[in-house]
């Protein structure tokens, strides 16, 4: 099975039949081992019951910054090799990834309610989260202002992968911006000293997450070509008619001649 | 388990997780309901594909 | 060469001329940071705190208002079908477009900052930093914003889409930007480093710029 194969989208339609419910068990599955294991994880010492936000929290921010990275290589698949179904990939990931990218931020800017005693702090990570967000809405404006799918595809191609580029230098700027308005540290996820008691239900949770992500990225790009069919199928409708109509009138147009002459 | 002082914030977040998934597969659900349903009804008044299958064909084998 | 040059040539002949429009940016600019002090009252201590951000935000917007004219006049009366077929590269001749751009749009707003930071109490020396920096960065605001303009000339919408897409993108350059104006003035940091991040945003968006907006205009005009 190559990306050859997959170029045929009614192949692609029986290959993902057949994959989506395993896809979908996996998931549930490792959804509830993670949730189970994230309540029974212990308290941590500094931030204690409020880790717990930090097991959904880090996953979608995780998801946010793969999500972009997909369609980076769907944008790719669609200047480069011109792969049929690498618009349709990069368009179903759009919004599943904003949808990630806002529940990073919701779920930061709770967990920073208890520990910095605001809902919002202009941090590094989260101001570069919303920075991110906001990108996300602007593609997603942009493939909603065009009416030609593969016009509108080529447009987001650009901006993704050009948004590609930047990310890390948006990264970077912020981070600086913030340790030169914010020198005193704020408390940050325990980073390289993480338990192993947080850090594998961590990594389940992630995992599950990202499995979430490719079972509703495959429905998604599935909606996406049935609905790239109906739209053809209605085009090739109202042509027939505008067809059929103009066939009428000419031979109305002969019928009134013939009855003039 | 106790959740400590900041059990709405924990419980907030949980929920509102779960809730932007449900929408996310609520969407993706609604969203193939109505394409496979208007390629049926575009197959039963004649618009079918080039290619000769039947646009639902593909579709009722996931159902 | 000589195509180039001529095409620059052109575009500030149009852009200068009556109805160009370039010169509607430094107007604009001007009724922004007139604007400021109405918002945040009329405290020169504040005013002079916050000057260099104003001007940097005033500069913003006022070169991503004039933007939306880089391509879509050529658009419209066809010279950017025969520009995109002509033998010079296409990167080439955005890049073309947008130094010309910046000429007639970007100098402009440079020349009128020392007038505004009257108007904001800013001194000699702050005025001149802020004039260097925008002297340095506007670049990068321009060949960044490119890409939205020759998104928004393909798609056939423009204005408000592209400044959504622009945006975003353009924050690296503000940060920058204001950091090393504040550092010549008040800060306790030096000013060289802010500054040669600054140039090099400038550097690198002087490559991606013209790449990515003759990739959208070669795929996008069919």
């Amino acid at each position: 099975m190559t990306l050859i194969d997959l170029a045929n989208p009614t192949r692609f339609l029986a290959l993902s039949a057949r994959v989506l419910p395993w896809l979908a068990a996996a998931t549930v599955i490792l959804l509830t081992i993670g949730l189970y294991q994230s309540a029974s994880a212990p308290d941590d010492y500094q931030q204690g019951a409020t880790v717990k936000i930090m097991f959904i929290h880090v996953p979608n921010a995780w998801l946010s910054m793969f999500v972009w990275g997909v369609m980076s290589v769907a944008s790719l698949g669609t200047l480069v090799w011109r792969h049929p179904l690498a618009d349709v990939a990069a368009k179903a990931a759009a919004p599943i990834g904003a949808a990630f990218t806002f529940l990073a931020l919701l779920t930061g800017s709770l967990w920073g309610r208890p520990m910095w005693g605001t809902y919002w702090e202009w941090d590094a990570r989260l101001t570069s989260v919303l920075i991110l967000f906001l990108m996300y809405l602007g593609l997603m404006a942009l493939w909603r202002a065009v009416e030609d799918p593969s016009r509108a595809a080529r447009a987001a191609a650009v901006l993704t992968l050009v948004g590609a580029i930047n990310l890390p230098i948006i990264k970077f700027s912020v981070d600086w911006w913030n340790t030169l308005h914010q020198p005193a540290s704020v408390m940050r996820m325990g980073g390289s000293t993480l338990d192993k008691s947080f850090l594998i239900p961590l990594l389940v949770m992630a995992v599950a997450f990202t499995l979430l992500f490719v079972t509703l990225h495959l429905a998604a790009m599935r909606n996406e070509i049935l609905r790239r069919r109906v739209r053809s199928l209605q085009m090739m409708q109202a042509s027939r008619v505008a067809f059929s109509s103009e066939v009428g009138t000419g031979s109305r147009e002969e019928n009134a001649s013939k009855g003039a002459a | 388990m106790s959740l400590g002082p900041y059990a709405s914030f924990i419980v907030t977040s949980y929920a509102a997780a779960a809730i932007v998934v449900a929408i996310l597969i609520g969407w993706v659900v609604f969203d193939y309901r109505n394409q496979t349903q208007r390629l049926r009804e575009l197959g039963r008044s004649g618009v079918t594909r080039r290619s000769g299958r039947s646009a639902v064909d593909t579709p009722r084998t996931m159902t | 060469m000589t195509a180039l040059a001529a095409l620059i040539r052109r575009d500030i002949r149009i852009a200068l001329r009556v109805g160009g429009g370039a010169l509607i940016g430094v107007l604009f600019f001007l009724t922004v940071v007139v604007l400021m002090p109405f918002a945040v009252g009329p405290d020169l201590a504040l005013l002079s705190r916050l000057g260099p951000a104003i001007l940097w935000l005033g500069a913003l917007l006022a070169s991503l208002l004039t933007l939306d004219r880089l391509f879509m006049a050529d658009h419209e009366d066809g010279s950017l079908d025969l520009i995109t077929m002509s033998r010079t590269p296409l990167e080439l001749a955005c890049a073309a477009k947008a130094l010309a751009h910046w000429l007639a749009a970007g100098l402009p707003l440079i020349v009128a900052t020392p007038v505004l930071g009257l108007l904001l109490n800013l001194d000699m020396a702050a005025t001149g930093a802020v004039a260097l920096t925008l002297l340095a960065g506007t670049p990068a605001l321009t060949f960044t914003g490119m890409i939205g303009a020759a998104l928004a000339v393909t798609l056939h919408r423009g204005g408000l889409l592209m400044a959504v897409l622009v945006l975003p993108l353009s924050i690296p350059v503000l940060i920058f930007g204001v950091a090393a104006s504040q550092a010549a003035i008040t800060g306790p940091l030096s000013f060289g480093a802010p500054f040669s991040i600054l140039c090099a945003l400038s550097l690198v968006s002087l490559v991606i710029g013209p790449f990515a907006a003759a990739a959208s205009l070669k795929h996008g005009l069919d």
